[in-house]
């Protein structure tokens, strides 16, 4: 029988969704502090599930020209440039004749959903200076001062400090995920290695899932309609393989393996950081009483969520179905009731 | 397939009768979903390569399938790359698979403004005549104080440095034999 | 390098998990930069200045590592007292021709050595690239070498070097570099204290390096560093150079290069190798110490390789056969050859030098004058498509119906397609295996040149011509196999390899070479990949089933040894300096060196060996002597002969600069390789006027996403989507300094061409205050250009030709230039905004570029003075005074 958390609350996945012969969980640490931004991790997806083309616009996102997790591009590498300090590191332009700095820019990296042609729905942001400019200076966009196109701000502060973030995003894999449990063609289902799978073969392309994500990650393919995501590469995990993404990773910053061997291995290495003096390190989506109930692929951030598009405190969209289904089968059972007494008072 | 499999296999079926009521793990599996390998499993061969890109050397795995290659990964075994890839050594199954890759001989007549096509053989002939022609104009035997040159400077050639060093080898001995001295290669710039 | 060398990069991600600090020096904030402990911006031409910093900051501290230095280095030699140094010729050494523009290395010798240099007429050398054969070895020295082992000489090498670089200061490093002296600080303290006996720190470089006119006195620079810390031959040591291309160490290692043979021996000199024993008596003289003392062996192999039956002790071995150098026969002098319409036929083989070589209009008006051109690639390139499609198409440069050149394109077979080896930056030699076929009419070089060299010889066969000789001669008789008549790739590598001519018997080792015709060998140091009749290249055992240095992984030469010079691993009596860093020591008991690596030493010569007065080759290298290669086994601070340029690195300013040279009245590398053309004005640099006209420096490099010229890149989907378009960076001040805007278009202009590109904003480049004022830097990639799936200008296109004078390569990597907002001019408009520029600039075609900036003493006449004496014929006079 399902879990009492079936829906929500720490939970194994796999085993609740009736795989008796589940197997450990698996799962992606993305360890972010040692990320080089080098795509690997993108192409290494395409190559090895055939994603097509995602265009060829230049998003002036700085080294970002993917935009977005879409239905072509399964692994996404964010890039932020932030006048922030790096933690123990040495200020790279303290003593520099420089002015302020210019990292709005790549604060548009969160905002993904405009209008540019990509081949997936919904597009990417066009490379718009002067919506880069407005995304980056929304209230959402923590560490990015100055709403003023890059070059042009006038503040007279110096930039000393500056660091370079990136960050490979990829579908979470969530314990509760509400893809899956939207779904009403059977098509995202749950792995027996818990991750979450769209099988091509069944999509219908309806989309209730699209809207289901908390994070944005599901996604409309243009021209096939069907929904397409990271699949942890099932088809490799099947056979005792790494998935392709973290097969390739140069610097070993996506890690793959059981979730629970992956969690521990997580919380070292934020120790480790924080005895570094990188106070800023956290962890992300690892945690199984958060409101997804943990990611199976999670994060280890050098600062706030939002910076690198990511939302705060994501929620999986169908918490409240028991009680809907309650409320709704209380209905029904109302009109069922209604119905009957109609159907007996009528025949009285 | 007989009734009973069908209907065993039927999503609903398994889902009221199996370990998953809700539908949405084991369930819900096709039977494409069910039967998925990875196809690195199944490939006819695998050649063990060297990535063509940057100098390091990371290993490759070049997967073959029907005489196609259907994936290039790194070499777990390798002590130099352990598996890896950057996103060029990734994109080599794209590389020598490329739609864009020119597979014939094409030709362009002095003055055209089109390509033309021409048999390979055909080509190195015409290749083969116009080096012995070029030779013939230019060579010179000796200088001014009669100490050998022994070489054309008519001819000129210039590597990249993505060939093999077998390749570089017989490039270099038969220039040198047919007296081209200006050959050069990507490693001068 | 974690940019345009990610998986390489791990190791460094690997010393940082373990506590390694990380320092990065570029021009640009780049993803090196974001995961480096300290990031120092620098301005582009610049490193010697910094590093030359560091070597006196080592020095005046007395942080080298002195057992090491004193005993493996020529730190102790004592240097001519003819020698003048740039201190005293404000920044010329003594021996300075203004005809030539090159030196007389005659009073750089060690004393008593004055005529022993070898090096009278350096712009001979210069022309012919002779630096390259250093490669692998130093140039030889003779007799015995004046010593003074307390380091108090004024004139000996320890002291030279300490008044050479005294002007290095941190002061002058920040007044030069635009780094400021804290952070110049934090560098040469973090480096020198991971250095020594217990700790050893490693230095990267890669084609930011070579790529200018300086370019080998940089690295010669890092090697100095390295040096006097004790950080060569020695785990977690070295210098590591960074290649860009998968066999790029392969194609000098086994050149298609016009100066060299395989194994670094050089191509004949019609003047001074007239004979076989004048070639090889070049190569090392008679009773030559080291390694090198064999060439005549290596020589005789190599000819024995090619000619076969043919070549013999009698006829020199078909020696007469090779052709002879007169002078620069280099890829650039030959491209501004073909615009003048001096050759006929040009091959490019995997090589797009229309985008990846600089001057690329240069480049491609050569390409439009041939008779004919053979393109062999896997896409079509623009060095393929320039008659229909290039920029010059486009400005009316070129009319594909006025262009005469016949144009073959074949296409080639790609890495997977074809076996063999590429030999990696660390010297490696890795097999790869057949996937596929080839698609189509697309071969390897190994089909097309085998089956050309066939065609030819066929055609030939009748000829009674003797220049013909040497082709019908050539052994040529490899064996194919398949539908395509494919060469056999192992049977060239085992000709590489060498073997016994009369048993046919694969050579195990280069000292199995024999200069009597009993060996045969392609290239002498890759003798070994084929021991045993097995292909070495090929071994595969899995890293988990060997140690660290993972020996039975492909193969590496010299000798398979991972670590070069390793002997200096230990200390003179052969013990590891320390337990942590021990690698390969002498073990007294059996009497022969061992340990992790194959050790680069006589496996027997015991630390205590002294050599006999008259010993020769390896025997005349001490037990304690390290650096086998070198004529006298040392490691050199300083170089008496060798590098054209001087026997120290001086700071000098690039070719371009907006800066006159703070350091010394000499502006820029007076031996550069200048070459006076109507196509390749150079911009002006100070003290000529005009500079301002070009006030910014610009530098380029790779992005990760992208290859090189693009061939193998732009053309492939997954790598074109990543970057898409081209792209400048500049700072925010930049920015708003020329008005441009973020995601704008902006052109860059030379006095060569104009280009456009996107603009990135960006905070990962910063202004620099350099003398006192600000200087801006622009960075471009250099990967596109006009064919492909995602195109653009070409950045290599603003550059002009100036040379390294020791090795010809370009400078490529710093230039200046104006930068504007918006797009730039089409068509004829485009030629009269540079035609404009060059006016500003007073780049007139008679202009002659000053290549003497100073009036120091000994060539006060050199700055366009009628009078020709010299600093040379100064020199020279001093050298009678002391006669």
């Amino acid at each position: 029988m399902p879990d009492a958390n079936s829906l929500y609350g720490p939970l194994d996945p796999a085993p609740d969704a009736g795989w008796t012969d589940a197997r450990p969980r698996m799962g992606f640490f993305t360890d972010t502090s040692v990320c080089i931004g080098c795509k690997a991790c993108e192409v290494a997806c395409k190559e090895w599930n055939d994603v097509p083309g995602s265009g060829l616009d230049l998003l002036g996102m700085s080294y970002d020209n993917t935009g977005a997790l879409t239905a072509n591009s399964w692994r996404h590498v964010a890039f932020v440039e932030q006048p922030a300090p790096a933690g123990h590191r040495t200020p790279p332009f303290a003593g520099y004749p420089t002015a302020a700095p210019a990292s709005a820019t790549s604060a548009a990296v969160v905002a993904a959903g405009t209008a540019d042609d990509t081949g997936t729905e919904p597009g990417l942001p066009t490379g718009d200076p002067v919506a880069a400019a407005r995304m980056a200076a929304g209230p959402e966009f923590l560490g990015m001062p100055g709403s003023q196109p890059p070059g042009r701000a006038t503040g007279v502060a110096e930039r000393t400090d500056f660091r370079w973030l990136m960050m490979s995003d990829v579908c979470k894999h969530c314990t509760h995920a509400a893809c899956l449990d939207v779904c009403p063609t059977g098509s995202l289902f749950r792995t027996e290695f818990g991750t979450v799978v769209v099988q091509e073969d069944i999509c219908n392309g309806c989309g209730y899932c699209i809207s289901a994500c908390p994070y944005g990650v599901i996604d409309q393919r243009k021209g096939d309609g069907r929904a397409w995501k990271c699949t942890l590469c099932y088809d490799r995990l099947g056979a005792g393989n790494t998935p392709a993404c973290a097969q390739a990773c140069p610097t070993e910053s996506i890690m793959y393996g059981p979730l629970d061997e992956l969690r521990e291995r997580a919380a070292q290495r934020v120790a480790t950081l924080h005895e570094r003096g990188v106070p800023e390190a956290q962890l992300y989506g690892h945690d199984p009483t958060d409101g997804v109930g943990g990611d199976g692929a999670f994060f280890l951030l050098l600062d706030a969520p939002e910076v690198y598009g990511l939302p705060p405190d994501p929620v999986v969209t169908t918490r409240d179905l028991p009680q809907m289904w309650k409320r709704a089968g209380l209905a029904a059972l109302t009109m069922a009731a209604a119905a009957v007494v109609a159907f007996v008072g009528g025949s009285s | 397939m007989g009734l009973r499999t069908f209907i065993q296999g039927w999503p609903v079926y398994r889902q009221l009768t199996g370990t998953d009521p809700l539908g949405r793990g084991a369930a819900a599996q096709s039977a494409r979903s069910a039967a998925l390998t990875a196809r690195t499993e199944t490939a006819d061969s695998v050649a063990r390569s060297v990535c063509p890109y940057c100098a390091v050397g990371c290993g490759q795995r070049v997967f073959v399938t029907d005489g196609r290659v259907t994936q290039i990964e790194g070499d777990p075994d390798s002590p130099i790359s352990r598996g890896r890839l950057c996103p060029k050594g990734s994109a080599s199954k794209s590389l020598v698979t490329s739609p864009l890759r020119q597979t014939t001989v094409r030709y362009r007549r002095p003055y055209a403004t089109e390509w033309e096509d021409l048999d390979l053989e055909t080509a190195v002939d015409m290749i083969a005549d116009r080096i012995l022609a070029a030779r013939e104009e230019t060579w010179e035997d000796v200088d001014d104080a009669g100490r050998p040159l022994n070489r054309t400077l008519g001819i000129s050639s210039l590597g990249g440095a993505t060939l093999d060093n077998e390749e570089n080898y017989l490039i270099k001995k038969l220039f040198t034999a047919m007296g081209a001295l200006q050959i050069e290669n990507q490693a001068r710039i | 390098m974690a940019e345009a060398h990610p998986v390489g990069f791990q190791w460094v991600m690997e010393a940082k998990r373990r506590g390694a600090k990380v320092f990065h020096v570029d021009p640009r904030f780049t993803r090196t930069s974001a995961v480096a402990d300290t990031y120092l911006p620098i301005r582009a031409g610049t490193d010697i200045a910094l590093l030359g910093g560091v070597v006196r900051y080592i020095l005046e501290n007395e942080l080298d590592f002195r057992e090491y230095v004193l005993a493996y280095t020529n730190a102790a030699a004592v240097v001519s007292e003819q020698f003048l140094d740039t201190e005293d010729l404000d920044g010329l050494f003594s021996g300075y021709n203004t005809d030539t523009n090159s030196y007389d290395q005659a009073s750089w010798q060690y004393e008593g050595q004055e005529r022993n240099s070898g090096g009278e007429d350096t712009g001979k050398e210069r022309d012919s690239a002779a630096g390259l054969e250093h490669e692998s070895h130093g140039v030889p020295t003779s007799g015995r070498i004046r010593r003074d082992e307390t380091l108090q000489h004024p004139r000996c090498v320890y002291q030279i070097l300490r008044r050479h670089f005294s002007r290095y200061t941190p002061e002058m490093v920040e007044r030069v570099c635009g780094i400021p002296q804290e952070r110049f600080l934090e560098l040469a303290r973090a480096w020198t204290e991971n250095s020594g006996r217990e700790r050893t720190g490693a230095l990267v470089y890669s084609v930011g390096w070579t790529q200018h006119s300086v370019g080998v006195q940089y690295i010669r620079t890092g090697a100095i560093i390295q040096t006097l810390l004790g950080n060569m031959g020695r785990p977690g040591g070295g210098i590591l150079a960074l290649r860009g291309h998968a066999s790029i160490q392969g194609s000098t290692d086994i050149p298609t290069l016009f100066n060299l043979l395989p194994g670094y021996l050089p191509m004949p000199h019609h003047a001074d190798h007239e004979t076989f024993d004048d070639w090889v008596g070049s190569i090392s003289r008679p009773g030559q110490k080291g390694f090198w003392g064999n060439s005549r062996a290596f020589a005789a192999s190599l000819l024995k390789a090619y000619w076969g039956d043919a070549a013999t002790p009698d006829n020199d071995f078909c020696y007469g056969y090779l052709p002879r150098m007169t002078g620069d026969h280099g890829t650039y002098q030959q491209v501004l050859k073909m615009i003048d319409g001096g050759i006929k036929g040009y091959f490019l083989l995997g090589q797009n030098p229309a985008v990846g070589s600089a001057h690329g209009k240069a480049q491609r008006l050569g390409m439009a004058n041939l008779d004919w051109l053979v393109v062999r690639d896997l896409f079509l390139i623009e060095s393929a498509t320039f008659w229909k499609n290039s920029p010059e198409v486009a400005t009316g440069e070129i009319v594909p119906q006025e262009c005469r050149t016949e144009v073959f394109f074949l296409p080639a077979a790609s890495h997977v397609e074809k076996e063999g080896t590429f030999t990696q930056t660390q010297r490696l030699l890795q097999w790869r295996e057949k996937a596929v076929d080839a698609p189509g009419d697309a071969r390897s070089e190994l089909w097309f040149f085998y089956h050309l060299g066939r065609k030819l010889r066929e055609r030939l066969a009748d000829s009674p011509h003797p220049r013909d000789r040497a082709l019908l001669d050539l052994t040529w008789d490899y064996p194919t196999h398949g539908d395509l008549a494919e060469p056999s790739a192992e049977a060239v590598l085992r000709e590489i390899n060498g073997y016994e001519t009369a048993s046919g018997r694969p050579l195990s080792a280069f000292t199995e070479a024999r200069d009597d015709g009993s060996t045969a060998i392609g290239c002498w140091i890759y003798t070994g990949v084929y021991a045993d009749g097995v292909n070495q290249a090929a071994r595969r055992k899995s890293r988990h089933e060997q140690d660290w240095v993972a020996a039975e992984w492909g193969w590496a030469w010299p000798a398979n040894r991972r670590t070069l010079y390793n002997r200096a691993s230990a200390d003179p009596q052969g013990r590891p300096w320390s337990e942590r860093k021990r690698y390969v020591w002498w073990d007294p008991e059996k009497a022969e060196w061992t340990g992790y690596d194959v050790p680069d030493f006589e496996k027997n010569k015991p630390p205590t060996y002294r050599p006999p007065e008259d010993a020769s080759g390896p025997d005349g290298i001490a037990g304690d002597d390290p650096f086998i290669m070198q004529s006298d086994g040392k490691a050199w601070l300083y170089a008496p002969s060798g590098v054209l340029d001087g026997p120290l690195p001086t700071h000098y300013e690039p070719a371009e600069s907006p800066m006159r040279n703070p350091m010394y009245g000499q502006q820029a590398n007076p031996a550069r390789k200048v070459y006076e053309n109507p196509v390749n004005p150079m911009n002006p640099s100070p003290p000529e006027a005009h500079s301002d006209v070009f006030p910014y420096v610009f530098t380029v490099s790779r992005l990760t996403e992208h290859h090189t010229a693009g061939g193998m890149s732009r053309t492939v989907r997954p790598l074109a989507e990543l970057q898409p378009e081209m792209f400048v960076e500049v700072s925010p001040e930049l920015a708003a300094e020329a008005g441009l805007a973020h995601l704008g278009w902006a052109h860059l202009v030379t006095g060569r061409s104009v280009i456009e590109a996107k603009v990135l904003v960006t905070d990962r480049l910063t202004p620099l205050r350099v003398d006192g004022r600000i200087i801006h830097q622009l960075w471009l990639p250099y990967h596109f250009g006009t064919e492909g799936l995602v195109t653009g200008d070409s950045a290599n296109d603003l550059f002009g030709i100036t040379l390294d004078p020791n090795v010809l390569i370009q400078e490529s990597k710093v230039g200046t230039c104006d930068v504007r907002s918006g797009r730039r001019p089409t068509g004829p408009a485009l030629l009269d905004l540079v035609a404009d520029y060059r006016r500003r600039a007073g780049m007139t075609v008679d202009r002659r570029i000053p290549l003497v900036t100073t009036d120091a003493v000994g060539c006060d006449d050199a700055a366009g003075s009628t009078d020709q004496r010299s600093p040379e014929a100064a020199a020279g006079e001093k050298r009678g005074e002391d006669a």
